[in-house]
């Protein structure tokens, strides 16, 4: 079969449960999200979970948690006037420079850069239900962040695409 | 405008029918409008109560129709919540949320006010997942 190399079957009754997970992500990207209580909402055991979510998900728990942010923070940037220091502690960061640091690294601009275009540019979106819309431009964190950190220091003086070692 | 053209059947595909038929029927308030067995294969259809011309499909991945190996593939697909996204009307999204969760329903997402009107997020036994997005007035 033409399956990425790796890929190995996954008991569907887990996949089911490490979805609960996922979803209490989603539901509360804002809070603490430790392995340790992720394993338990999934009922599996902490040494395992990581490498069980991130097979079935393609992405490990912490990156997955870290885009949910994200899009969060962008969807505030957005849609409301809240100061980017409120956003990024309503969005579950400790630190302001991280969470400035860790944006424009992932999405290629700074949180007030994103603001100031989203409310220059004209939206069409109002038929789409709001979750399925705010899905769809979550970040594509297909690589860690100090990965991309990496990339892109090296694209500026190579090919855009860069294969992972 | 005439009721005899259009989808009459739409099918989402459960783990297990008679999880489904509970889930369906008795959480969600939906009818079983065609239940046929033929051998191993069960033909399930239920209905929203106000939705006569349009029926939901409760099909179970599996052969003839299916290869093993799709099969599992799509039992995993619909487990990891990766089919397409599914949309409720209610009139009271609030008021739904209670009941529905009261009889066991998975929430994965309060009732939120927004964009003038409220929506909730809940999956099904297998992990389909449904917004329950409340009629604009």
């Amino acid at each position: 079969m033409n399956r990425p190399s790796g890929h190995a079957n996954q008991d569907p009754e887990l996949l089911r449960r490490l979805l609960r997970a996922k979803d209490r992500m989603d539901a509360g990207s804002h809070e603490e999200w430790t392995v340790r209580r992720l394993a338990r909402v999934s009922g599996v055991c902490e040494a395992h979970f990581a490498r069980s979510f991130k097979e079935a998900f393609g992405v490990p728990p912490h990156r997955y948690l870290l885009t949910r942010r994200l899009e969060r923070a962008k969807a505030l940037l957005r849609d409301t006037d809240l100061s980017i220091t409120e956003i990024a502690f309503q969005t579950g960061w400790k630190s302001l420079g991280t969470f400035g640091r860790t944006f424009r690294d992932v999405t290629g601009e700074s949180p007030g850069e994103l603001r100031a275009r989203e409310k220059a540019a004209p939206h069409e979106f109002e038929c789409v239900p709001a979750c399925f819309l705010s899905a769809a431009h979550r970040p594509n964190l297909t690589i860690a962040v100090s990965e991309k950190r990496r990339q892109d220091a090296d694209g500026m003086n190579g090919s855009e695409e860069t294969e992972v070692p | 405008m005439s009721q005899s053209q259009g989808v009459g059947v739409v099918g989402l595909y459960v783990r297990d029918q008679d999880e489904a038929v509970q889930f369906y029927v008795e959480k969600l308030g939906f009818r079983i409008h065609t239940d046929a067995r033929n051998g191993d294969y069960r033909w399930l259809t239920v209905q929203h109560p106000d939705q006569p011309s349009f029926q939901l499909g409760l099909f179970r991945p599996e052969s003839p129709m299916l290869d093993a190996a799709t099969t599992q593939s799509v039992r995993e697909i619909v487990a990891k919540g990766a089919m397409p996204p599914l949309v409720l009307i209610v009139d009271d999204c609030r008021a739904a949320y209670d009941r529905m969760r009261a009889r066991g329903v998975e929430f994965t997402q309060e009732p939120v006010d927004r964009y003038g009107t409220v929506d909730a997020g809940f999956r099904d036994p297998s992990g389909n997942g449904w917004k329950m997005i409340e009629a604009r007035r």
